[in-house]
């Protein structure tokens, strides 16, 4: 992590890393709004950001509360949990990476998310790979902290979330996690079969419960076609199209 | 409110765990290619499936009100490659809007 000040200046990594880092950060303005809107407080709010610090598992957890209230707290913490899958992939990655041991393995670890991963990744130097980690982790960290104790203070004092379009804001923003990995036709055929599953879902099930049913059945039958001869109708019509 | 804190401090842990995990487990694994595909592929579901119920659910009922067209409005704007932030501003405003002029839930 010693890196010196001097080093820094004019390697490209470094503006990308920091423009990620505030790009990203502003979407805490949205978090901290919808979480304090779901009825939690300015410090469990702020507790999400400082130790669950993972934007997708953070909206899962307040979006789950915000419909289904204490009754929720099973599959809030479900589908964060499952959300936040991916960082241990990458945290693999990093591992290799980084090669860091005792605390700064910890922090790493805690810094491991989309964007440290993805700038890590798009480096060609090991050290510009290493350094783009620590600096795009640390400046989301940073950004993604202090917008939220923002959008907290916002969303406590606006009265109903539903009077200013809060709860339109969350679906918004769920839709925008999605939207840049539905890059070919097979992420757009999970999609839209877990949006297809969890609206059957909705009605029966305990509220909560259809997310984390629908997204692994979505995935189980997607597998479960590639196995078929399904799969090269699919191919074929896809290669057309 | 109070009642909240162990699913936060839970949750909070539990999303923790998987980042620690990969710190802690042999690299080998990151290099299986079908382990990776399958974490990307679950991720998709997950925040699809959040998507339709934070866009239609009310209770237990599937409803179409005022979330639908801003969410239609927020999706033209990430076609259109708009910033999360504005597109997310932008479903507020329509909702906001369409339940002050016209009523509509």
């Amino acid at each position: 992590m010693a890196f010196k000040v001097a080093t820094l200046r004019g390697r490209p990594v470094v503006s990308m890393a920091i423009g990620v880092g505030m790009a990203t950060g502003l979407y805490g303005l949205s978090f901290g709004a919808l979480s304090a809107a779901a009825g939690l407080s300015i410090w469990q709010t702020q507790v999400l950001s400082l130790f669950m610090f993972s934007g997708g598992s953070q909206f899962a957890f307040v979006g789950v509360i915000a419909a289904s209230g204490l009754g929720g707290v099973v599959p809030a913490i479900v589908s964060a949990w499952l959300l936040g899958i991916r960082n241990g992939f990458y945290a693999l990655r990093m591992n290799g990476v980084l090669s860091v041991v005792g605390l700064p393995k910890i922090i790493a670890a805690q810094l491991t998310i989309d964007e440290s991963n993805a700038v890590s990744a798009s480096q060609e130097s090991e050290s510009d790979s290493k350094l783009g980690f620590w600096l795009a982790g640390g400046a989301v960290f940073v950004f993604w902290n202090l917008f939220t104790y923002l959008g907290a203070l916002l969303g406590s004092s606006i009265g109903d979330p539903g009077t200013w379009g809060l709860d339109a804001a969350a679906a918004a923003a769920f839709l925008g996690l999605v939207w840049p990995r539905l890059h070919n036709l097979q992420a757009g055929a999970i999609a839209a079969l877990a949006v297809i599953f969890t609206v059957f879902l909705i009605g029966p099930m305990p509220s909560g419960i259809p997310v984390i049913i629908a997204a692994p059945v979505a995935v189980a039958i997607v597998y479960a076609l590639k196995r078929t001869s399904l799969k090269k109708y699919l191919e074929a019509g896809g290669s057309r199209g | 409110m109070d009642k909240y804190w162990p699913a936060v401090l839970v949750a909070s842990l539990a999303v923790y765990s998987w980042k620690l995990l990969g710190f802690i487990l042999p690299a080998k694994i990151a290099k299986n290619e079908a382990v990776v595909v399958f974490a990307n592929k679950l991720t998709i579901a997950l925040l699809a499936a959040l998507f339709a119920v934070q866009t239609l659910a009310a209770g237990h009922a599937v409803v179409l009100d005022s979330r639908f067209p801003a969410v239609a409005v927020a999706g033209l704007l990430y076609w259109r490659k708009a910033p999360f932030l504005v597109a997310v501003l932008a479903a507020a405003i329509v909702a906001a809007m369409l339940r002050l002029l016209f009523g509509w839930q």
